[in-house]
């Protein structure tokens, strides 16, 4: 029966997800296309858009060109500035998106596992997330709701092209909004009712059904977003010559899809660890601490397991976006925006230096733990230093009797870390490091049985060592002894070996520790109350990373609404400053925390009952 | 409650620090505002003149030197008097072009129709090109620019200058707004336009990585003045590194806005 449900719903998923992007198709003028005129997209673009050309139709619809506007196009409301409403608006639909797409997915995969291991705390720690996230999923609907407006009364004309160009799948969207609804309640309030048997499994595909249709939402949404980055389909005037798909499925637009639901689940982990934290921190009783505790746990290993693949998604969207358009590559790395990626790294240090304080405080629920402790203050000072490698800009910014007494803009010594191929090692180095930590952690409470233990200990011994040596000799090759444009391309060796060591030594684990000894008890809730703290620091600093990252994001398009053939002519069609980035940012992040405290008090209080003696009749 | 400040305390103050950081932290650079169009006065120009702002939009508006730099991202074309003809030759060269100025021309139309050898897209052995087409997308040349920039190029990488100055504006070109044409009124407000305060001590501004400009007019004349604006590195000013300072504002300020300067600090005493 298992492989046959398993089956069933694995259909289900896919079918749900191919009829998903059929919608658009079946739109009205979905088929309107135009012979393929020149792209104006940059060089790069050119192939990629002449392979999606699309064939001649006799009821071809006709595009507008791009409009050509003047500051007078776009309206004003006194007292409010355009971009700041827009971006703040867009920023926290984002935060809360995120949120509420990832969370399903781990939910499913917690109440999978709850119904394999039929243990019911997976269960009720699945229903529990998803009680948080119903409430953030109507500030999303709303802060959407709000942000359509917002870009119809600022930009009206942007709006108007845009939806000209994706009307098919922007109908698609609302109704698939309204089915995603409809199942995210079928699957919350009927948690307690489709319990045991094959109820169970209706209610595991109802979350699969969640997943498919939130996923698709946010790849259609994407979609918008990335046309206007790298337009397809479109000539240089602006005028659209292709179908629904072709504009869909624009250049960049896989490269942040990949991004983002890595980024998300990491990001909703993270947001849910906090949760877990506040509830431990404010525990009434010892059974109350032990559960938050665990909960804390899993939401602290899901951030951490979406966070390692996520560089990787980054160096790839950071590739395909030079690969599209080297001029936008530059801008966005040797550019205006180069040294936000110093401000990235303190954000990223932050988050995998949190990561791993709390792995290490969690060391301390089994007394088996105490064998690997000393081996934790080298992990620290390894993760240190690379972040201090990460955070060492290129060039420093200095006044001219330290720019006399040092010789130059580069540091003697430490200008050497400054360029890409220190900070790939670097990130490597953390990445490598992190999972070290976690193996750690997961063998503290275990002694392997298995006759090659030391074998598959000398292995992986072997395995980080060779992995190391390699990741530098990588890094100091292609960073010091080859032509600059070279040099980047130690980044995929070097990710390689990194994804090496941590496959293959999670392989060798798994079967090492296959029936494996405790030899000290795990104790839920005994965490010290300073661990709880490292995860409101990985979910502050995570919220604050997304937000600096689409300052980015939206800003490399610079003066273009719509890159290169959609002139921005609005008063604020200027890149602004990091500081005035980091306003909003900030203004942004303390809203948003503002509604996470709000919709988690809210999940705290549905769960009170007061009872008011004497207030209603008594009844006979 | 106590906890809840607690935790509210404490995510303020971790927010706090990052946004003190990115404000205070880092250097904060102003990005350059978009470009405007400019009327170009082609009938009053001459060869020279062409050539110079063939120059301006080449490290300007064209965005070639964000890619034809010595980091190695693209050819450089200070030999290009030199390679034209032999790459022309080459059986690599798809093609149509008989002159320099016409392989010029066509490298900044049809960029893949010859790839220098290396620097080809990432995967197609050199038969594509990365380089944009300077006449669409973001760079949108007109046509008159693009001929100024072929008469840069040839005239910087050892060719015959060949082009000719278009008669008539370039099409399309659009009439700038008054006050972007005018030129600026005060030696302050050159001063600010520039952002000579960034490096300079002068007039209110505090800057420190150049030299101090507040009394120059004391110990120089207006020539040697002129001589640094236009070409910094001719003489290097005791105690202070060369290649520093832009060499472009030469191309970039009106002659009406360099003599204004060059009085204004000749006459800080």
């Amino acid at each position: 029966m298992l492989k046959r449900n398993i089956r069933i719903i694995g259909v289900v998923f896919l079918l749900a997800i191919s009829a998903m992007f059929m919608l658009p198709a079946f739109m009205p003028a979905a088929s309107a296309s135009e012979a393929a005129a020149p792209t104006a997209a940059p060089a790069a673009a050119d192939s990629a858009a002449a392979k999606t050309a699309a064939v001649p139709d006799a009821n071809a619809v006709t595009y507008p060109p791009a409009p050509k506007l003047t500051a007078a196009d776009y309206p004003t409301v006194s007292g409010v500035n355009p971009r700041v409403a827009v971006w703040l608006v867009a920023q926290l639909h984002l935060w809360l998106g995120a949120f509420v797409v990832a969370v399903p997915m781990f939910v499913f995969i917690i109440e999978s596992i709850g119904m394999a291991t039929r243990d019911e705390r997976y269960d009720n720690m699945a229903y529990e997330f998803i009680k948080v996230s119903i409430t953030a999923y109507s500030l999303t609907a709303i802060m959407g709701g709000l942000l359509s407006f917002s870009l119809i009364l600022f930009y009206p004309d942007v709006f108007k092209y845009l939806a000209l160009i994706f009307k098919e799948s922007m109908f698609a969207y609302a109704l698939l909004f309204f089915a995603e609804s409809a199942v995210l309640y079928i699957y919350y309030y009927g948690w307690h009712w489709l319990q045991g048997g094959n109820r169970k499994w209706i209610h595991l595909t109802f979350g699969l059904l969640l997943n498919a249709f939130g996923i698709t939402l946010m790849l259609l949404a994407n979609s918008w977003t990335t046309f206007m980055m790298s337009p397809a389909a479109v000539d240089a005037a602006g005028v659209f010559n292709g179908n629904t798909w072709e504009a869909i499925h624009n250049f960049l637009w896989n490269p942040i899809n990949i991004h983002r639901v890595v980024a998300n689940v990491a990001y909703g982990g993270s947001i849910v660890g906090a949760y877990a934290g506040f509830k431990f921190l404010s525990a009434k009783n010892k059974e109350e601490r032990a559960h938050y505790d665990w909960v804390g746990y899993n939401a602290n290993f899901i951030a951490i397991a979406a966070l390692l693949p996520l560089p990787f998604a980054g160096y790839y969207l950071t590739a395909e976006l030079y690969a599209y358009s080297q001029q936008m590559g530059i801008t966005l790395m040797g550019g205006v925006f180069a040294w936000i990626f110093i401000i990235q790294a303190v954000l990223i240090g932050a988050l995998f230096l949190s990561a791993n304080y709390y792995l290490w405080c969690g060391m301390g629920r089994s007394d088996g733990a105490n064998r690997y402790n000393p081996r934790i203050k080298y992990i620290a000072i390894v993760l240190v230093a690379a972040f201090l490698v990460w955070f060492t800009p290129h060039t420093l910014v200095l006044t001219n009797s330290e720019l006399k007494s040092l010789g130059g803009p580069y540091h003697k010594y430490l200008g050497v870390f400054g360029i890409m191929p220190a900070k790939n090692t670097a990130v490597n180095f953390l990445l490598t490091f992190t999972f070290m930590s976690f193996m750690f952690y997961r063998r503290a409470n275990k002694i392997a049985t298995v006759s090659w233990a030391t074998t598959g200990n000398a292995i992986q011994i072997a395995l980080f060592t060779m992995g190391l040596i390699n990741i530098v000799t990588l890094g100091v090759y292609y960073g010091y002894f080859t032509n600059t444009v070279y040099k980047v391309a130690a980044s995929i060796p070097q990710v390689l070996t990194t994804l090496t060591i941590i496959i293959t030594s999670t392989i060798i684990d798994t079967l090492m520790y296959k029936g494996a000894k405790d030899v000290a008890p795990l104790h839920w809730g005994r965490m010290p109350a300073r661990s709880q703290y490292a995860l409101f620091l990985l979910a502050v600093s995570f919220t604050w990373l997304m937000g600096l990252m689409g300052y980015v994001r939206s800003g490399i398009r610079q003066h273009w609404h719509v890159s290169g053939i959609f002139r921005d002519a609005s008063p604020d069609a200027y890149t602004p400053t990091l500081g005035y980035a980091a306003n909003i940012i900030t203004i942004g992040t303390i809203i948003f925390m503002a509604m996470v405290i709000f919709v988690f008090w809210l999940s705290t209080i549905s769960g009170k009952h007061v009872v008011a003696k004497g207030y209603w009749k008594e009844q006979a | 409650m106590n906890i809840f400040l607690r935790v509210a305390a404490f995510s303020l103050l971790m927010v706090a620090g990052f946004w003190g950081f990115a404000s205070f932290g880092i250097p904060q650079i102003k990005p350059a505002p978009p470009p405007v169009e400019e009327k170009l006065d082609l009938g009053a120009m001459t060869m020279d003149q062409f050539i110079a702002l063939g120059g301006k939009i080449f490290n300007g508006k064209g965005t070639c030197t964000l890619c034809h730099n010595k980091m190695g991202r693209a050819p450089m074309l200070d030999q290009i008097g030199k390679n034209a003809p032999e790459r022309l030759k080459d059986g690599r060269y798809k093609g149509t072009a008989k002159t320099i100025e016409e392989y010029i021309f066509e490298s900044m139309t049809k960029p893949s129709a010859y790839v220098v050898a290396g620097f080809g897209k990432s995967g197609t052995n050199d038969t594509e090109s990365p380089m944009p087409v300077v006449t669409g997308g973001s760079i949108g040349l007109k046509e008159a620019e693009v001929k100024a920039v072929i008469a840069y190029l040839q005239d910087s990488g050892g060719a015959e200058v060949t082009v000719t100055i278009p008669a008539m504006p370039a099409a399309g070109a659009e009439a700038p707004k008054a006050e972007e044409a005018a030129p600026l009124k005060t030696a302050q407000e050159v001063i600010a336009k520039f952002g000579c305060g960034a490096c300079h001590k002068v007039a209110d501004q505090t800057g420190e990585i150049g030299p101090n400009l507040t009394k120059i007019g004391a110990t120089k004349n207006k020539e040697y003045i002129r001589q640094s604006i236009l070409d910094p590195d001719a003489v290097i000013a005791k105690g202070f590194a060369g290649g520093m300072m832009p060499p472009t504002f030469g191309e970039q300020l009106k002659a009406k806005e360099l003599e204004m300067l060059v009085n204004y600090l000749a006459g800080s005493k």
